[in-house]
């Protein structure tokens, strides 16, 4: 490759973030993918291996006697701090590096596992939202799947298969999008099944500016309150703080008139935009940075960095949703700016509380295809697949990763899948190893031609599905049934290490309960499955003790 | 003593009880010497509660008069005052429980009132419920306790070539808050001890309280030496330590205050070992929180986890501002330190603050529970609670009258014990597998230090332990918990010993706040609890499978 200047560097020290007493020496191999650290204590062979993928910065700190310091930040939050002895294989390094990162192809693209074309293609299979749309019932009697966005010609953000209200005609529908940022018109996220009617819709803002109106936009909730027989109103929530929303207005967008529409109850939520977010997560990692903080400053800089404020405020816009639909029965239609960010965010939230579905582990890969891939969450921008505007980028998705872990710590039995899971998902939302998150929505990834081209997460994630298995959940738990009744009482977020402090090995528990309990459930099945062939068939089920 | 006099009106119809995570209920109240019972009216399915009077920290109450007479000042009959007036008493209890009763009739609510006020902060410990507490099933132990000083000397084989069990404060005058007999290096006589104790506040000289088995190395525990301010000297209490290192090049003395803090104790006649009369010993000074700065930073964290406000950056900074983690961190991290000296460093430790009572038992338990595999059973870990809080004395009496809701004025209180078992909750935390005992036991000392129906956190020491004979006359608490049934209910199910020490982190990030303590009575600890009984229930399939 002829970005690798320097392939091999001997005699480099890696320091340990938390306390830098500790240090390991070794030797930095760069390969065309992956930076590779290799200890050189005798006995021990051990890696550290970094995909250029994941490399946010790479910077060359002033050199010290002891030699240069290079520090890798990568957006799995991982931090590695070199130091190599002569200033120019560290120069020479550096260089490579920000030249690997910065890639002329995605991984996806090159990543090629042992698999045959046939079983390529057959994980794209694995996973068919269309699947879950009839899991839902749909369609129905209330709701149809409508062929107005084929070839994208309505909106170039959204997927090609989207429902809508049963009467919902493609005049009223298109008339709707003109008047929506996007053209991203109200359509259906999520229905409760057959004996709940009510539903999460989500859309764009609309172009109301001050006074304008649209007809169509009118009838089109219309149309979304007459699928739900059961209510004679709907709530259209807004996820943005009112003032974002009332400065959107002098742009010509906004939010509904309640005077204009009949039978809406408007709502703000007041979830801060993705500038705000990035800044906050930036915040709150340099205080994960810190070297040996003190209680105080830790909780300190927590507070300050207002993450855990954003993610309450995310995690009660979906309460909120959740028992309007569950407990009022009443539909929702869920918009933010432009309908991809904050509107995600919640939908999935929602979807979790009230659908133990989307607790489970393909649920919640379906989820996530659904309101984030399928409705053009733009992974490509805001994960940074891409060099683009850094004000694009912004932890969007981390944020309902970590909503979900919160939820796992205050419902330790609810959820099939572990953290580890999360923490697995949200490395290949920004590793591009997988072709999923390539790309900012449907149209652009049928452009790439990803699925000829990559493989699934999905699939590989299903494959493995043992390690990402809760040993505590149990279907049918009390924790398990219905909606969530979760607390946002601000003593019940906890501050998420296992992600962002991640790669701190010091700082977590030394010993697994859950390693401990798969082991014992595996052999509890195993002992079950000798007992059951020693016992006579016919007689001995009885006795068994209840899976 | 009387109880009658404190109690005006004992039983109420029709009053209504509000508690944490259950619907109000109504029924009868009665008060007796120590407790308030309700009863539920229900007949199908009725329920009690029993609270100990002593566990009420704090009780607000007001009354109003429904007839639109306004109240106590009014000129209205007796008879017309009453009628239609109510009352309503919170009760906000030492285990943080909120609870609150709706009483018909003014009169009646004040006189429940009052019963409570007086009764649940009586000073005569021998009129405590311990005292009275006869369980059917239960007869009044033989042995007091689980251990004394001079079994434990004895099961220690190991100690017999140096060190010898002295009772040289067997009638408590040379020490009054040590128990009669400790443990001492061999070389030392008692005259040497009794001259060593004049210079040791209170008496506390050196002693033994733990021995390392890896390598030979103790842990001593003392309170700190009388220098004063003209910098007085005792060649006996310097030999002392002299044969505590004997054969070692040095020894470290953890002083638990800040160098600051020791140079000012002289002042008032205190002090620390110097570095010209102890010159083979190394201090080391670790600020530690004691006394009313830690009771006070108790109250700032219940306060904070009842704030209501739904605010996240309140709550964070009131958290920060409470201090409490921070305490915790400081705990753990002193607690390393004297490990990494035994341990790592393969040397003796001295550990003091001033009274060697509070700040020093604390450590010194951390570090045993962090190095000796025998501590973490359950057994063990009562054993040395006892050992450490109980014999050497934690003055429980005047740490424990008041909890974090007492409008009362603050005098001794203080939570050295709870931040102990916050502490250990998360080593818990950390190693879930090392410990042989669960959260569960740990929330039980908790509730049981402040109010008991034992006697174990009687009293302030051993002699007047002795005095009122509370090992004749109560319940050990320790056996009580060491029974079969209790056993099985307090041990950790995924327990398997360990013979490494178990290092905890003090990351800020890998301390968390107990919420099974602090926000005991609230849903989402429910939740957790139903996690901790899944695990119990899969370890108990798996058992039964392996066994059949």
């Amino acid at each position: 490759m002829e970005h690798i200047r320097l392939p091999k560097v001997e005699n480099v020290k890696l320091l340990d973030r938390i306390s830098h007493r500790r240090r390991r020496v070794g030797t930095l191999y760069l390969t065309a993918t992956h930076t590779i650290f290799v200890e050189s204590e005798a006995g021990v062979r051990n890696e550290t291996w970094v995909l250029h993928s994941l490399v946010c910065s790479v910077d060359k700190l002033a050199a010290t006697p002891s030699g240069c310091p290079l520090l890798i930040h990568c957006k799995n939050f991982q931090v590695l701090h070199f130091i190599i002895s002569k200033e120019q294989e560290c120069h020479d390094i550096h260089l490579s590096l920000q030249r690997l990162s910065h890639y002329d192809e995605l991984y996806c693209f090159s990543y090629k596992p042992n698999v045959d074309e046939k079983e390529r293609r057959q994980e794209w299979d694995f996973l068919d939202l269309k699947a879950d749309y009839s899991r839902m019932g749909l369609p129905s009697s209330l709701w149809k799947l409508s062929p107005v966005n084929q070839h994208y010609k309505v909106s170039d953000t959204y997927p090609a298969d989207l429902f809508v209200p049963e009467s919902a005609t493609p005049p009223v529908i298109v008339g709707s999008s003109k008047f929506r940022s996007r053209g991203r018109f109200p359509a259906l996220s999520c229905a409760q099944g057959e004996s709940h009617t009510a539903a999460i819709c989500r859309s764009s803002q609309p172009l109301s500016g001050f006074s304008a109106r649209c007809l169509e936009d009118e009838q089109m909730l219309e149309a979304i309150l007459r699928s739900n027989p059961c209510s004679d109103f709907m709530y259209v929530v807004d996820t943005r703080p009112k003032l974002n929303a009332i400065a959107n207005r002098a742009a010509g967008k906004g939010y509904e008139n309640e005077d204009n529409y009949s039978n809406i109850k408007f709502q703000f939520v007041g979830i801060e935009n993705i500038h705000v977010m990035r800044n906050s997560q930036q915040k709150m990692l340099e205080v994960c940075e810190l070297r040996s903080p003190s209680m105080s400053d830790f909780l300190e800089g927590l507070e300050s960095s207002g993450w855990l404020k954003h993610i309450k405020a995310v995690l009660d816009a979906g309460i909120f949703i959740a028992k309007a639909v569950a407990e009022e029965g009443v539909s929702v239609l869920i918009h933010c700016s432009d309908g991809w960010d904050r509107t995600s965010q919640v939908c999935s939230v929602a979807c979790v509380l009230l659908d133990p579905y989307y607790r489970t582990l393909r649920g919640f890969m379906v989820l996530i295809e659904k309101d984030w891939v399928s409705f053009g969450h733009k992974f490509s921008h805001r994960c940074k697949h891409v060099v683009g505007d850094p004000k694009e980028v912004s932890p969007i998705i981390d944020q309902l990763l970590e909503c979900v872990w919160q939820l796992m710590e205050q419902f330790p039995c609810a959820f099939e899948f572990n953290e580890r899971f999360l923490i697995t998902i949200h490395n290949h939302f920004y590793s591009c190893q997988f072709g999923n998150f390539i790309g900012n929505n449907q149209r652009e990834r049928i452009e790439l031609r990803v699925h000829e081209r990559t493989h699934s997460l999905w699939s590989y994630l299903w494959a493995n599905r043992t390690d990402y298995t809760n040993p505590l959940y149990r279907p049918n738990h009390s924790q398990t049934q219905g909606l969530l009744r979760a607390s946002t009482s601000p003593y019940s977020f906890k501050f998420w290490k296992g992600l962002y402090n991640r790669f701190d090995h010091g700082m977590h528990p030394r010993q697994s309960v859950e390693d401990y309990l798969r082991a014992i459930q595996e052999e509890t099945q195993q002992l079950e499955e000798q007992l059951s062939s020693h016992t006579q068939v016919g007689q001995g089920y009885a006795d068994l003790p209840q899976a | 003593m009387e109880f009658a006099e404190h109690i005006k009106t004992a039983n109420v119809e029709d009053v209504v009880l509000r508690q944490p995570l259950q619907p109000p209920s109504r029924g009868t109240l009665c008060i007796t010497g120590h407790h308030l019972l309700f009863s539920d009216r229900e007949e199908s399915d009725s329920r009690q509660v029993l609270l100990l009077l002593r566990n009420i920290d704090a009780i607000e109450k007001s009354v109003e008069n429904l007839t639109g007479y306004s109240g106590f000042f009014s000129n209205a009959s007796h008879s017309e005052r009453m009628s239609g007036s109510s009352g309503t008493i919170t009760m906000k209890c030492k285990d943080l429980r909120v609870l609150q009763l709706d009483i018909p009739g003014m009169e009646q609510c004040l006189n429940i009132a009052h019963s409570i006020e007086t009764l649940s902060c009586l000073d005569c410990v021998s009129a405590m419920y311990p005292f009275f507490y006869r369980p059917v099933d239960l007869s009044l132990p033989e042995q007091w306790g689980l251990s004394s000083p001079e079994m434990h000397y004895s099961q220690m084989k190991e100690l017999y070539e140096k060190w010898r069990l002295s009772t040289v404060n067997r009638d408590y005058s040379v020490c009054p808050s040590y128990p009669p007999a400790v443990i001492v290096p061999k070389s030392i006589d008692d005259d040497t001890l009794k001259k060593a104790a004049k210079f040791r506040q209170g008496g506390r000289f050196p002693v033994l309280c733990y021995y390392h088995k890896k390598n030979g190395m103790v842990i001593m525990r003392s309170s700190q030496p009388l220098l004063g301010a003209n910098r007085k000297r005792c060649k006996e209490d310097e030999l002392l330590l002299q044969a505590v290192i004997e054969g070692s090049d040095k020894g470290y003395i953890i002083d638990t205050r800040s160098m600051q803090q020791a140079q000012q104790a002289r002042m008032t006649g205190g002090g620390f070992e110097s570095k010209s009369f102890y010159d083979r010993w190394k201090r080391f000074h670790r600020q530690m929180e004691r006394g009313k700065a830690l009771q006070e930073s108790l109250i700032k964290l219940v306060e904070a986890c009842g704030d209501e406000s739904n605010n996240m950056d309140r709550w964070l900074s009131k958290l920060e501002n409470s201090k409490w983690l921070s305490h915790v961190q400081n705990a753990l991290s002193t607690a390393g330190l004297l490990v990494e000296c035994v341990e790592r460093d393969g040397h003796s430790v001295l550990v003091h603050g001033s009274e060697g009572t509070d700040c020093s038992l604390l450590i010194s338990t951390l570090a045993q529970l962090i190095m000796d595999p025998c501590c973490r059973t359950m057994e063990g870990f009562l054993g040395l609670l006892e050992r450490e809080w109980i014999q050497a004395r934690h003055p429980f009496q005047q740490r424990c009258a008041h909890s974090a809701y007492s409008h009362a004025r603050l005098q001794q209180e203080s939570p050295v014990f709870l931040l102990l078992l916050d502490c250990v909750w998360q080593l818990w935390r950390q190693f879930p597998l090392a410990l042989g005992f669960s959260e569960a036991l740990l929330l039980r000392l908790a509730t049981e230090v402040y109010a008991s129906d034992y006697g174990t956190f009687l009293c302030n020491s051993d002699q007047e332990r002795c005095a009122l004979e509370v090992k004749e006359r109560t319940h050990c608490l320790f056996r009580a918990l060491l029974r079969p049934t209790e056993r099985d209910y307090y041990s950790n199910p995924l327990y398997e010993r360990t013979e490494l020490a178990i290092w905890p982190s003090v990351h800020p990030q890998s301390l968390q706040l107990w919420k099974g303590y602090f926000l005991r009575w609230t849903q989402q600890v429910r939740h957790l609890e139903e996690a901790q009984e899944e695990i119990r229930n899969m370890v108990i399939e798996w058992g039964k499978l392996a066994r059949s």
